[in-house]
């Protein structure tokens, strides 16, 4: 057995827990979370089939986590483990699942496979089959500091042009200040009109906030690729730089997957709750919004409709407050079908967007999202997700859609009473 | 061995060992599950939803419309199914009254004939099961010899049941013996197979709907 492999079966050894065993324990192969998937819905392709993604994972629980399973392999009735099993698994573990979760709403036992699928990516991504996009995104965030390779300078150089356009200024390692925010580096590059909004907002609102130019990169792909030791340096960074400036807040930018990063995994990361509290943008605005220190004039007339990022409603609980504040700036807001937690993926979540590899798969699968918007003929999708918004893009592109993307916070920001 | 020797052995030590192995086995299976443990969650989570694992494990069998709607065809053999056995099982008199000699516990039957009529549901429901197992891709790829072992020691208590009701295929006392050994077939086999998730889909749903609320989200 090569060393690597060794190494990715005791990762996966060192993931198996109570939770991973009722789960495989009760699955009645149903196929329902193949229903509840856009990989299988779009491809029709049985190999797509949520649960299946986990079969390695399920085969090493049997063989060394249940008395019949041990029997079988002393016998020598089941294969171990190999190399080029995993290798084969690769694309179902990376390609093929955003870590969207719908499957853990459909599973009528309860399964959360997305929780399994998160797991099985850590023996995956020591084992050494993490696909190359990724790989290199990750190298990119531990060695310049971004998985774009976003650097200090490019963000200084959005400040200032943020700055110009707003003619506010944009604080940045301010001590004590009450928020500390972040960003994920498709704002700086794709998205800088994100930071104008938040200095408007702020501005308007009183909040005290600043930047940090240790930690302003919020993306985290050690969690993605499955490299929990990676994932943990990431988020230190952001919890280093926060308790030094001593904020009480940090907020998430509009992007699912930081937050989930941040909020949900960090602490269980770092192996220690944070001395700060970690807020999503669209939470703060609710929350500045029934404080009544935002107030909007003026609504969007024409008929828009809402991208639930799967991160930030499904797995994060953000669900209510992306229609509220949507509700204030437009007249014609129109959910489309399976709208909130059961919301379907933009195809390139879970470093799905980083992986090259599955270009072509993902785009096939955006035809879910195809679907939903043909169905409902709105041709303005906001949404509260760069990474969403990149993909959205990118497929509305591809399949010749005239359908415009837009970021709730600067629609929120466009609409601020002056 | 005679039909009333045999009916004899199977309500007497094969009901026994049977509901033995039974018990070593889910007990078993519990220790493998629970022997592995979890970490402690340090996310604060978004409010304190206690109970929150427990609605979960009630309300995932009443799915969201659009989940029914994708996968019709699995719910409603599933549904017909799995509360036709129960009734069959819980409310026909010669059932209760076995429960009675035992525990000392009892409760009103259901008329014989509506019994009767939910016996051929769930052995209908059975059946257009098997058939969407084969005939359906994702199910099909999915499944090996324990899914179809599954099916069969399942069916063969509803099927022996209706039997010898009936007094059909063999004389009564054989087929009564048919069907207690039926019986203990599946007990002995549940541990062992998917059965399993009688229980367990309780444990994987309170940790699903525990996880799903601490983030808000009620699943």
């Amino acid at each position: 057995m090569s060393a690597s492999l060794q190494k990715g079966l005791n990762a996966l050894r060192e993931v198996m827990d109570a939770p991973i065993a009722s789960f495989f324990s009760s699955c009645v192969h149903c196929g329902m979370c193949a229903d509840a998937c856009l990989f299988f819905t779009e491809t029709h392709d049985p190999k797509y089939t949520p649960i299946h993604k986990l079969e390695p994972l399920r085969r090493l629980w049997k063989r060394d986590y249940t008395l019949f399973g041990r029997l079988g392999k002393l016998l020598g009735l089941s294969k171990p483990l190999s190399d080029e099993e995993l290798a084969q698994w690769s694309p179902l573990v990376y390609d093929s699942c955003t870590l969207c979760g719908r499957c853990s709403l459909a599973c009528p036992v309860g399964n959360d496979i997305t929780y399994m699928v998160r797991k099985m990516r850590e023996g995956m991504s020591v084992a050494g089959h993490a696909p190359e996009g990724m790989i290199s995104a990750t190298k990119r965030t531990i060695e310049i500091g971004s998985p774009m390779g976003v650097k200090l300078p490019a963000l200084q150089a959005q400040i200032r042009a943020q700055e110009k356009e707003t003619g506010l200024t944009i604080p940045i390692d301010v001590q004590g200040a009450d928020y500390m925010a972040v960003l994920s580096s498709m704002e700086i590059i794709n998205f800088p009109e994100y930071l104008g909004a938040l200095a408007k907002i702020f501005h308007k609102a009183g909040v005290s906030w600043t930047l940090s130019s240790e930690a302003f990169e919020a993306t985290n792909s050690g969690i993605q690729i499955g490299a929990s030791d990676i994932a943990r340096e990431i988020v230190l960074r952001i919890v280093t730089a926060a308790e030094k400036l001593r904020v009480k807040h940090v907020i998430s930018p509009e992007c699912g997957h930081a937050f989930t990063a941040l909020r949900w995994e960090g602490p269980n990361l770092i192996g220690r709750p944070y001395h700060f509290s970690v807020v999503h943008i669209l939470e703060l605005l609710d929350e500045l919004r029934s404080a009544g220190k935002l107030k909007t004039v003026g609504k969007e007339d024409k008929p828009l409709t809402f991208h639930d990022p799967c991160q930030l409603v499904r797995r994060g609980g953000v669900v209510q407050q992306p229609r509220t504040l949507l509700g204030d700036v437009a007249t014609d807001f129109r959910e489309m079908s399976d709208p909130g937690i059961l919301n379907w993926c933009c195809g390139g979540g879970g470093g799905v967007s980083a992986n090259e590899r599955a270009d072509e798969l993902r785009l096939t699968a955006f035809k879910r999202k195809k679907t939903q918007l043909d169905e409902l003929g709105v041709h303005t999708m906001v949404t509260a997700c760069a990474n969403c918004r990149i993909m959205l893009e990118d497929g509305l592109e591809h399949y010749n859609m005239n359908v415009s993307v837009v970021g709730l916070t600067e629609l929120i920001a466009n609409h601020l009473e002056e | 061995m005679d039909a009333m020797q045999l009916l004899l052995w199977a309500r007497g030590p094969a009901l026994g060992i049977a509901f033995a192995i039974f018990l070593f086995g889910m007990l078993l299976r519990l220790f493998e599950i629970y022997s592995l443990g979890r970490n402690k969650d340090l996310a604060p989570p978004r409010s304190h939803s206690p109970g929150s694992g427990w609605r979960t494990v009630v309300m995932r069998s009443f799915s969201a419309k659009s989940m029914l709607k994708a996968s019709m065809l699995t719910y409603v053999t599933g549904y017909t199914f799995h509360i036709g056995f129960f009734v069959v099982l819980l409310f026909l008199l010669p059932h209760i009254e076995l429960i009675r000699s035992i525990t000392g516990l009892h409760w009103p039957a259901l008329p014989t004939p509506f019994i009767d009529l939910i016996a051929v549901a769930s052995i209908i429901a059975l059946i257009v099961a098997l058939i969407s197992r084969v005939m359906n891709p994702v199910k099909r790829f999915l499944s090996g010899f324990g899914d179809y072992l599954a099916w069969a020691v399942t069916l063969l208590p509803l099927l022996t049941g209706y039997l010898a009701y009936h007094h059909l295929l063999l004389d009564y006392t054989r087929m009564l013996a048919m069907h207690i050994l039926s019986v203990e077939l599946l007990l002995v086999v549940i541990p062992f197979t998917k059965l399993t998730h009688m229980a367990t889909l309780f444990i994987a749903r309170w940790y699903n709907g525990d996880w799903f609320a601490r983030k808000g989200v009620a699943s």
